[in-house]
């Protein structure tokens, strides 16, 4: 046995055989596999008719005509819709704040007078096929009395700039200002040194390789609208979409089938969907509407264009004294839902200081509106880019102080826990410096210190840089509380429900979409009982399974949904003790559960789980009093304090090439901490795909606008997803600080990855950069700046 | 449905050659080999992410070599054998993993499984056509194709596995001299 698993069974006082900390095989795979999955654009429903959107040809204008009536005339075309046909409420994401600090703003799930946005849809043209709906979008004739758009934070908010949503003076839909330590200026006055970093991150794309879509169908049987998505919210979908379209709640159905990645693009609630829905209610026909690649890539949520200015202050130890932050977000054009126009600006604000002791902190945070495709949560939000910073800020303040990158870090991270920060946030146990020295050996064991010495000398330019960070994973509705959002977020349900056959069917509330839950789950699950794996069989993504479930986002469905999944079949086992010990008439704890049944702790008798399911069901008769006839157990778990702290540190070696500029990544080493890992090679893949995804936010993906609101990236010509030749092997090491009060001692680990790939590979970059006295920070980082620079050496 | 179907002008009837089946159908010039595949033959295993050569989520085998089924006319499979994953299993249905799928699995070359179909077929038709493949030719072939959720580590490693196990299985055979 591992050591690992050992811990994991000790925290957990688990039952044999445990799965629990053991890479068992993904249940997922075998229908991925053979193509035997099922995503959204494979279904095909008898009647079922095709949508596609008619979208805003330019950025920011008053639509002054829009004339379907050429469209209808289309052959194949059997209806379009414009907002004023189909009349749906807008979707309004709010924020309990006063005016001062936030203007709600409303999405029109088509617009009307106003577009604000490249992509904005305008109407729904339905058709017999798909190839007709396309035809039919080009008869659209939309007039448009064009304005100036708005296309960065810094015309947003110049005097005069024109007004995104007249109601948001300023082009300001957040603003707050938090944490203003008293005596921060003379601490800054007075501070033996003084670094500043002011840095903006391009807007990327999620970038799920599955588009969205929907199949929108009413049910005359259950008098349900049915919508098939990708969603990583199926809950909230259905809330919205019901208040939307004038519907009590129980008349929407979310089924979520397959789905081909999220990474947060999902996990908000976008119009089309719901205009499809509407559409399928007018028609009385089924409609499928599946997104091409040109609208994902630009008309859908975008996220991470952010400018920050930030000062630390140190004193001549490298201790920091003080951080100073300006932080403004280009959330696009509208607030999502639930989130709203706040999520990057508070993320940043309130978890800044990170892994530091950090003694005095101020932050001002804005969130802009522009006329760019809306923001939602890409998988970090907003911790990219302030690790990234910080980062940066003591790096410089190392070289300031003539110290090692490291030893700086090493004066600085938490190391007594529980630790309350400045920005009031309590971190539970970590390992911040282990995971810092252990990176840091490694590179070191591995002579890549001597490997740069060797380059320097002969005029190569190897750099190697650092991320020392955590990430606040398994918020409860507490923590979202203190967002202020009005709809809070936070815990989850579960149903574990037992058949005559002893085999077990476990519902959750989150919502698996390529991080393996159907496994891992599968694994707390099994375990509680002492089950085969395959006894077990995870249930998701259907709304009518489920009282509520809050989905798959923030690395909150292991820590959160995978403890409901476990109190939700403890509580069942306890049901079955029950049965099992009136059967022998002892007192039910004289009796054990595991291995596949129930047996007396004295040995003398046993009833499989099977038998015990034949009774609960099938001889009802033979239960003893008060216990109710069926096996089946609801639970649901939240977190009461700030959350539990995943943390890593990233090193990162790379070589940069004169005359292309091109950024080789020559070593990747991650060393994680996400508390028990439930399936150790599930971790590592979470961690390798976060990781690729930050290196693309560090070196290649960016959308940009210009100046008429255009965007520059329609296709992957434009948009540069990294390949294989990009993305280096990466060697992952494993800490475990298990976390107290999740049920399996298990942290988030899904955005650790892509949090701090920026920051260590553009601490690296810099790092090869020492030379030249040049110092980038701005991502991406492109070739062009790259040769640029080395062109000073 | 009472009413007539939508009749698409510029209709022509084809035969396409899948999965050793023979198949007639009556579809507009324009429509794609993937739509066909998908739509009109169902074999849906086959996915589409981009409608435009790059991402490779829609390989699939052409005469033994891959090929983006979103850049081909269904017209244009016409006289060709056409290859899906659906025929990369074993047993009935092919629902049992074959050897790749396995190393795929083993490896943990997988998450969400979207562009997995593809990757499958770029590699089957690779390995095909070069068995000794080393790792680094691997990866160079692997990046035709875009993942969004491995970082493809661990796709380069399974096809690499799987070469490995094949030229194993080869020399226990007697034939690798």
């Amino acid at each position: 046995m591992t050591t690992e698993k050992a811990a994991a069974q000790e925290h957990r006082g688990a039952r044999d055989g445990a799965l629990i900390g053991t890479s068992a095989r993904r249940r997922e795979d075998p229908r991925l596999l053979t193509g035997r999955g099922v995503f959204t654009d494979d279904i095909q429903v008898p009647g079922m008719l095709y949508a596609q959107f008619v979208r805003a040809t330019v950025a920011s204008a008053t639509v002054t005509s829009l004339d379907l009536s050429a469209v209808r005339e289309v052959p194949g075309v059997v209806a379009a819709f414009d907002a004023e046909d189909l009349a749906l409420g807008d979707i309004t994401a709010r924020l309990g704040r006063p005016a001062a600090e936030f203007v709600p703003t409303s999405m029109p799930v088509l617009a009307r007078d106003r577009v604000r946005y490249a992509g904005e849809p305008l109407a729904v043209v339905v058709a017999r096929d798909p190839y007709a709906a396309e035809d039919g979008l080009e008869a659209a004739k939309v007039t448009y009395e064009t304005r100036t758009a708005v296309v960065s934070d810094t015309q947003a908010l110049s005097p005069g700039a024109p007004l995104v949503h007249d109601e948001a003076a300023a082009n300001t839909l957040l603003d707050v200002s938090m944490f203003a330590s008293e005596g921060i200026d003379a601490v800054f006055a007075e501070a033996a040194c003084v670094v500043e970093v002011e840095t903006r991150t391009g807007r990327q794309n999620a970038l799920p390789l599955e588009t969205r879509g929907v199949i929108a169908a009413w049910d005359d049987r259950e008098e349900q609208l049915a919508l098939r998505m990708p969603t990583q919210v199926p809950h909230q979908v259905r809330t919205v979409a019901a208040r939307c379209l004038g519907l009590d709640e129980r008349a929407v159905r979310v089924l979520v089938p397959d789905m081909g990645g999220g990474f947060g693009l999902k996990c908000v609630v976008g119009r089309e969907e719901i205009a499809v829905g509407a559409a399928a209610l007018r028609l009385g026909r089924p409609v499928k509407w599946t997104e091409d690649r040109k609208d994902a890539l630009t008309a859908s949520f975008l996220a991470r264009e952010q400018h920050y200015d930030v000062r630390a202050a140190f004193d001549a130890e490298g201790r920091i004294l003080g951080l100073d932050a300006d932080i403004v977000c280009d959330m696009g054009a509208y607030s999502c839902y639930p989130f709203t126009a706040g999520i990057e600006p508070l993320m940043a604000s309130a978890e800044m200081p990170g892994v530091y002791k950090v003694p005095s902190y101020r932050v001002r945070a804005r969130a802009v509106t522009t006329n760019k495709a809306p923001s939602a949560p890409y998988r970090g939000v907003s911790r990219p880019q302030y690790v990234m910073v910080v980062e940066r800020l003591f790096e410089r303040a190392a070289r300031e102080l003539g110290m090692d990158a490291v030893e700086i870090r090493r004066r600085n991270v938490i190391t007594d826990f529980p630790y309350t920060g400045v920005n009031n946030v309590t971190y539970d146990p970590g390992s911040y410096l282990e995971s810092l020295d252990l990176c840091e050996r490694t590179l070191r064991d591995e002579g890549w210190y001597e490997k740069r010495d060797v380059a320097d000398a002969a005029g190569r330019h190897l750099g190697i840089g650092y991320a020392c960070f955590s990430e606040r994973t398994g918020y409860g509705s507490t923590a979202f509380a203190q967002r202020k959002m009005e709809v809070v977020p936070g815990f989850d349900i579960s149903e574990a429900r037992m058949d005559t056959s002893g085999a077990l069917t476990v519902t959750t509330g989150t919502m698996s979409h390529g991080q393996s839950h159907e496994t891992t789950m599968a694994q707390i699950a099994a375990d509680e009982l002492g089950l085969e794996l395959d006894k077990v069989r995870i249930h998701q993504g259907d709304t009518d399974r489920i009282t509520y479930g809050w989905g798959t986002f923030a690395s909150r469905s292991i820590a959160v949904g995978g403890s409901a999944v476990r109190l939700a079949v403890a509580k069942l086992g306890e049901k079955l003790r029950l049965i099992a010990a009136s059967r022998w008439d002892v007192p039910p704890d004289q009796v054990e559960l595991g291995r596949g049944g129930v047996r007396r702790a004295d040995g003398g008798g046993e009833l499989s789980y099977q038998e015990i399911a034949d009774i609960a069901y099938l001889k009802a008769h033979l239960l003893p009093k008060g216990v109710e006839p069926g096996l089946s157990a609801t639970a649901s778990f939240d977190v009461f304090n700030d959350g539990t702290f995943s943390n890593a540190t990233h090193g990162v070696v790379v070589e940069l090439h004169e005359g292309t500029g091109q950024v080789e990544i020559l070593r990747y080493v991650c060393v994680e901490d996400c508390g028990v890992a439930i399936n150790p090679q599930v971790v590592e893949g979470q961690c390798r795909g976060g990781i690729a995804q930050g290196i693309a936010g560090a070196l290649f993906e960016e959308i940009t606008y210009d100046a008429q609101g255009e965007p520059s990236a329609t296709s992957f010509m434009d948009y540069k997803v990294p390949t294989a030749l990009e993305i280096p092997d990466i060697g992952i090491q494993h800490l475990e600080t298990p976390c107290a009060f999740t049920e399996t001692g298990a942290k988030g680990a899904g955005e650790g990855g892509t949090i701090g790939a920026p920051a260590a590979v553009l601490n690296a970059v810099n790092d090869a950069l020492r030379p030249t006295g040049v110092e980038l920070d701005n991502t991406p980082v492109t070739p062009e700046t790259v040769a640029s620079a080395l062109e000073h050496a | 449905m009472s009413e007539i179907t939508h009749q698409p002008p510029d209709q022509q009837l084809l035969s396409l050659s899948v999965n050793g089946e023979r198949h007639e159908l009556l579809a507009e010039s324009r429509r794609t080999l993937v739509d066909a595949l998908r739509h009109d033959l169902g074999l849906t295993g086959t996915h589409v992410g981009c409608e435009h050569g790059i991402c490779g989520a829609c390989t699939v085998l052409v005469d033994g070599a891959p090929a983006r089924a979103c850049l081909m006319f269904a017209a244009q499979a016409e006289g060709r054998e056409i290859r899906t994953v659906e025929a990369l299993g074993e047993g009935p249905g092919g629902r049992e993993l074959g050897d790749l799928q396995r190393a795929f699995t083993e490896h943990h070359a997988l998450q969400c499984g979207f562009c997995t179909p593809g990757f499958l077929m770029l590699a089957e038709g690779f390995l095909a056509e070069r068995p000794d493949a080393t790792k680094e030719e691997i990866r160079e072939v692997v990046a035709a194709n875009l993942c969004r959720c491995t970082g493809y580590q661990t796709i380069v490693e399974a096809i690499d596995d799987c070469a490995a196990r094949r030229r194993a299985s080869v020399c226990e055979e007697g034939s690798c001299g």
